[in-house]
C-alpha cells in the first residue's frame, strides 16, 4: 500500500468508467494518533461497496473525511474521475455524497417532511418549497420503496423508519453516493433485510452505496466488493464473492479468530434466578414489562434477545435493584427479594448477584476515573478496600493490577484515566470487577457492544467458563448472533412481554418474526 | 370593582408586561437555538442605563435607543462568543453579564452623572412619549368600547405597540420561514443542522443578535419611556421574570404573551392593592403583594402547566463528535 498511483483492483462495475469514489493516499491525525494512514480506494459507480474492520479501525473518520466532516491531513479524493474539493457537509451534498450516521442526525419534534427539507427548503419562505418537497418526496417513495408518513412527527417513528428518513433526505439531496454507517445495529433482522433490498434497488439504478459495518453475514449477503481496514489502514479490498466471513475476520484481526463459540453441553443445576409475573412501568406511565416469568438454573446461560427498547433494559434494571416494579416477584436462591421496594443494587449485590450493565458508560463506569478507581465501583465498602473509615489505595491497586493481568486488560495501567482505555477494554474492566466477585448469578447486558473480535471472543469464553462453574447467566444482546451462540435457551422479548422460548437451535428467521411480536408456534397452535 | 377600575389595572398591566414581553421574546429566540441566556436581566440593565445616558446627552430618544440597542447587541455577543465560540458553560457566561452590568451601569452612571447612579431626568423628545391613535378622542365619551379604545388600546408609546407586533412576527420567523426551521432545529439537534450543510456557529450567533437586540429594546422601554432616566438596578429581576415567562410558555410566541400579561397583570394588581384594607384581614402587607408573581411564578412553575421541555441541545456546547 505504498503506491499512491496504484489502479483499483479489477471490480466489476468499475468497467472502464472512472470510479464514482476513488481516495488516493489519505492520511488523518488526531493528535499522536493516526486513525487513517495512506488510505487508497476505489469505489466503482453502480456498486455496493462494504467497509469492514473492528472499533477505531478508521472507518467513521474515513466516511467523516469523505463527508466533509473533518478535512485529511493529506491525500486526493476523486469523484467520477475529477478531483474534488470537500471542506464541509454543504460541498459533499453539493458533490452527491449522501450519509446515513449510525446516529441519526434528524430533528425529532419535526415532521418527516420538515426533517427532509431542512438546509434545502427551496427559498426563504417556508411556504414556497413545501408544495415542491411533497411531491418529490412521493416520487422517491414510490421509486424506492421508501414508504413514510411526510406529515408525521419523526420521534414517534420506530427506528426502522427513522432511518428511512435519513435515506429519503440523503436522495432528496440529489446524492449519487450513499454512505451507510452500521445501518442494522438497530434493525430487526426483517428490517435489515428490508433495508438491504432498497440498497440493492439502489444500487440497481445506478447509484453508488458504501457500506460500513462490522458484520461480515452482512457484507456477504449484499456487497459486491468489500475492503478491509486494520489500525487506519486498509489492508485488503477484494471481490465479496471470492472471499469468506473467516477470512475476512482473519483480515481485520490480523491473527485467525474463532468464530463459532467452543461449548459443551449445560450442566442444568438448582433454579438460582426465578422471575415471577414481573410488570413494570417507567416514570411517564409507560409499561415497560408486561407480565414476565421465566428461570435462569445454575449452569445455564439464558439469552433474552430483541430489538433494543422492549423492556430488556427494564428487566436488568428491575433484576440489579436499580429500578422497581409495580407487581411480581424475583427469587434469587428461593428467596424473594423486594422488588417493589425495599431492593436495591447494593441488597442485591449482597445476594450473590452481580450485573455488568448495558451501558457502560452510563452506569458501569465513571469514565473520569482512574482504572484502579473503577475496578473496584460499588465494592467500595467492602472491608478488603478500607482501612478504618479510608480507602485503603495500596489495596485497591495491587488488586486492580491482579485482574488487569488475568483479564488482559490493555495498557495494563491502573492508574490511567478510565475514558483513555478503549471499548473493549472498558468493558474488560467492568466484567472483571463484577466476575471477580464470584457471584451465583450474573446479568449481563450487551457485553460485547462496540468491542473488538478480538476481545469478544475472550468475553465470550469467559461467560462460557462461567456456565461452566455452575453460575445462572442472564445475557441480554441485541446481537442475534451472540445469543444464538451463547444461549442454552433463548428468550424473545417484544413491547415488554416474553414472546416465547426456543432453544439455540432456533432459526434466525424464526427468532426475527418473534422478535417483531410474532410467535410461530402461538399462532400455529 | 367598576369599569374604569378594570380598565385601569389592565392598563397598567400593559405597560408591566412590555419589558417582559421583549425580554421573554429575546430568550426565545436564543434558547431555540440552543444557548440559553440567564443574562437576559444584565442585558436589559446595560440597554437601561445606555438608551438613559444617551438620551439625556443628545435630547433624542431614538438615539438613546440606538445605543441601547448596540450595547445589548454587544453584550449577547460576548455570551454568544463564550458560549459558541468558546463553548464556555453558558450559565456562568450569563452569570457574568448580569454582574458586569450591574457594576458598570452603577458605576460609569455615578461617574459620569454625579448622581448617584442615576441618569439626567429626561425631557421632551428625549423621551418615547405616548401616542394617541387616531380617533381615541373622538370615542373617549362613548360608553364601554370608548374607555377600552382611548384607554387601553391608544395612549401608550411606540415600544409599547412595537412590543405587540413583535409577537406576531417572532411567531412567523420560527413557523415559517427558512431561518426559523433551522433555528428550532438547532436548538433541537445541531449534529442534524452541521450534516445538512448549515453552519451550526453562524446560525447561533444570529439568533444570540436577534436576542440583543429585543433585550436592547426592552431596556430602552424602561429608561426612556416607562421612566424619565435611568436609576441604579432599574430591571429588578425582570430579565428572570421574563425567564421564568418563557419556560411558562414553553418557548412559544403567543403562549409567550399571554404568560408576560399575566405577570404584569399580577405586578397591577399588586400595585392597585397596596394599602387597601381588606375586611377580616387588614391592611395587606406590601411586601406580600409584591411577592405574588414570583409565587405564583414558583407555584405554576412546579406544577400547573405540564412538563416544559426545553430545547433539547440547550446550554449544550456543538462539539464535532470525533
Amino acid at each position: 500500500m505504498t503506491d499512491k498511483t496504484m489502479s483499483p483492483p479489477d471490480l466489476p462495475g468499475a468497467g472502464t468508467a472512472p470510479p464514482a469514489i476513488e481516495l488516493i493516499g489519505i492520511d488523518k491525525s488526531f493528535g499522536p494518533v493516526r486513525a487513517n494512514r495512506d488510505i487508497n480506494m476505489a469505489v466503482g459507480k453502480g456498486t455496493i461497496h462494504g467497509i469492514v474492520g473492528e472499533n477505531g479501525a478508521g472507518k467513521s473518520t474515513l466516511m467523516s473525511i469523505l463527508y466533509g466532516f473533518y478535512q485529511a491531513d493529506a491525500g486526493e479524493i476523486r469523484i467520477n474521475g475529477q478531483p474534488a474539493v470537500i471542506r464541509s457537509s454543504e460541498q459533499a451534498i453539493a458533490a452527491g455524497i449522501g450519509m446515513v450516521h449510525q446516529h441519526f442526525m434528524l430533528v425529532y419534534p419535526f415532521t418527516v417532511l420538515e426533517n427532509v427539507i431542512l438546509g434545502v427548503e427551496g427559498g426563504a419562505l417556508l411556504g414556497e418549497g413545501i408544495a415542491d418537497a411533497h411531491k418529490e418526496l412521493e416520487r422517491l417513495e414510490r421509486e424506492y420503496e421508501l414508504q413514510v408518513d411526510p406529515e408525521a412527527i419523526v420521534g414517534e417513528l420506530p427506528v426502522g423508519l427513522q432511518q428511512r428518513v435519513e435515506i429519503l433526505k440523503a436522495l432528496y439531496r440529489g446524492a449519487e453516493t450513499l454512505i451507510l454507517d452500521e445501518p442494522t445495529s438497530v434493525l430487526t433482522p426483517a428490517e435489515a433485510d428490508h433495508l438491504f433490498r432498497v440498497l440493492k434497488q439502489l444500487r440497481d439504478q445506478g447509484k453508488t452505496v458504501i457500506l460500513i459495518t462490522h458484520k461480515l453475514r452482512e457484507i456477504m449477503a449484499v456487497t459486491d466488493n468489500v475492503s478491509v481496514m486494520r489500525r487506519g489502514e486498509i489492508v485488503a479490498t477484494m471481490k465479496t464473492a471470492e472471499t469468506s466471513p473467516e477470512k475476512l475476520a482473519e483480515l481485520m484481526v490480523g491473527r485467525s479468530v474463532l468464530l463459532q463459540v467452543d461449548k459443551g453441553p449445560a450442566k442444568i443445576g438448582r433454579p438460582l434466578l426465578e422471575v415471577e409475573n414481573l410488570t413494570a412501568v417507567d416514570e411517564r406511565g409507560v409499561t415497560r414489562l408486561a407480565d414476565v416469568s421465566f428461570t435462569v438454573h445454575a449452569g445455564e446461560i439464558v439469552g433474552i434477545a430483541g430489538v433494543a427498547g422492549n423492556g430488556q433494559s427494564a428487566l436488568l434494571e428491575v433484576i440489579a435493584g436499580i429500578r422497581h416494579a409495580k407487581s411480581g416477584r424475583i427469587l434469587v436462591d428461593g428467596k424473594p427479594i423486594g422488588v417493589t421496594g425495599g431492593s436495591s443494587p447494593a441488597a442485591v449485590r449482597a445476594r450473590a448477584l452481580a450485573h455488568v450493565p448495558e451501558d457502560r458508560h452510563g452506569m458501569g463506569l465513571v469514565t473520569a476515573f482512574e482504572e484502579s478507581e473503577n475496578s473496584i465501583l460499588g465494592y467500595h465498602s467492602d472491608t478488603q478496600y478500607l482501612s478504618g473509615p479510608f480507602l485503603n489505595i495500596e489495596s485497591i491497586r495491587a488488586d486492580a493490577l491482579e485482574k488487569i493481568e488475568k483479564y488482559d486488560i490493555r495498557p495494563p495501567d491502573n492508574r490511567l484515566k478510565t475514558a483513555n482505555f478503549s471499548g473493549g477494554n472498558q468493558q474488560k474492566i467492568v466484567l472483571a470487577r463484577e466476575m471477580e466477585r464470584d457471584p451465583d448469578i450474573l446479568l449481563v447486558g450487551q457485553p460485547t457492544r462496540g468491542v473488538d473480535i478480538g476481545a469478544i471472543e475472550f468475553i465470550h469464553r469467559q461467560l462460557i467458563a462461567m456456565r461452566d462453574a455452575g453460575k445462572a447467566i442472564l445475557l441480554v444482546s441485541v446481537e442475534l448472533d451472540e445469543i444464538r451462540s451463547l444461549s442454552d435457551r433463548i428468550l424473545v422479548m417484544f413491547a415488554g412481554r416474553v414472546v416465547g422460548e426456543r432453544g439455540p437451535d432456533a432459526s434466525e428467521g424464526e427468532l426475527g418474526l418473534m422478535m417483531a411480536g410474532i410467535d410461530s408456534r402461538e399462532e400455529a397452535a | 370593582m367598576d369599569l374604569l377600575t378594570i380598565v385601569l389595572v389592565v392598563d397598567s398591566a400593559i405597560r408591566l408586561a412590555t419589558p417582559l414581553l421583549l425580554a421573554c421574546l429575546a430568550g426565545l429566540f436564543s434558547e431555540r437555538s440552543g444557548i440559553f441566556d440567564i443574562g437576559l436581566e444584565g442585558k436589559m440593565l446595560g440597554a437601561a442605563f445606555a438608551a438613559g445616558a444617551a438620551a439625556g446627552v443628545t435630547g433624542s430618544a431614538w438615539l438613546g435607543l440606538l445605543v441601547a440597542i448596540m450595547v445589548s447587541v454587544l453584550l449577547a455577543l460576548i455570551h454568544g462568543f463564550a458560549s459558541i465560540t468558546q463553548r464556555g458553560n453558558q450559565i456562568v457566561s450569563g452569570v457574568a453579564i448580569n454582574f458586569l452590568a450591574a457594576g458598570l451601569t452603577a458605576l460609569l452612571g455615578q461617574a459620569w452623572f454625579h448622581q448617584g447612579g442615576r441618569t439626567p431626568q429626561l425631557l421632551g423628545d428625549a423621551r418615547f412619549k405616548s401616542l394617541t391613535l387616531p380617533g381615541a378622542d373622538a370615542l373617549a365619551g362613548v360608553p364601554v368600547l370608548g374607555p377600552v379604545y382611548s384607554e387601553l388600546i391608544s395612549g401608550h408609546n411606540l415600544l409599547v405597540y412595537v412590543a405587540a407586533a413583535a409577537v406576531p412576527l417572532t411567531w412567523w420567523v420560527v413557523y415559517r420561514t427558512r431561518f426559523g426551521l433551522r433555528l428550532r432545529a438547532v436548538g433541537e439537534n445541531p449534529a442534524a443542522v452541521d450534516t445538512a450543510g448549515i453552519s451550526v456557529t453562524w446560525l447561533r450567533y444570529r439568533a444570540v443578535i436577534i436576542c440583543g437586540v429585543l433585550c436592547g429594546l426592552a431596556g430602552s422601554y424602561l429608561s426612556i419611556a416607562q421612566s424619565a432616566g435611568f436609576i441604579v438596578n432599574m430591571t429588578a429581576g425582570k430579565g428572570f421574570i421574563a425567564l421564568a415567562a418563557l419556560i411558562f410558555s414553553k418557548w412559544r410566541p403567543w403562549q409567550a404573551l399571554g404568560a408576560c400579561f399575566l405577570f404584569g397583570l399580577l405586578d397591577a394588581i399588586a400595585i392597585r392593592l397596596q394599602g387597601v384594607i381588606v375586611p377580616g384581614i387588614g391592611e395587606v402587607p406590601v411586601q406580600l403583594m409584591q411577592a405574588l408573581p414570583y409565587i405564583l411564578t414558583v407555584v405554576l412553575l412546579a406544577g400547573f402547566i405540564g412538563r416544559a421541555i426545553p430545547p433539547r441541545a440547550g446550554g449544550v456546547p456543538y462539539v464535532k463528535e470525533r
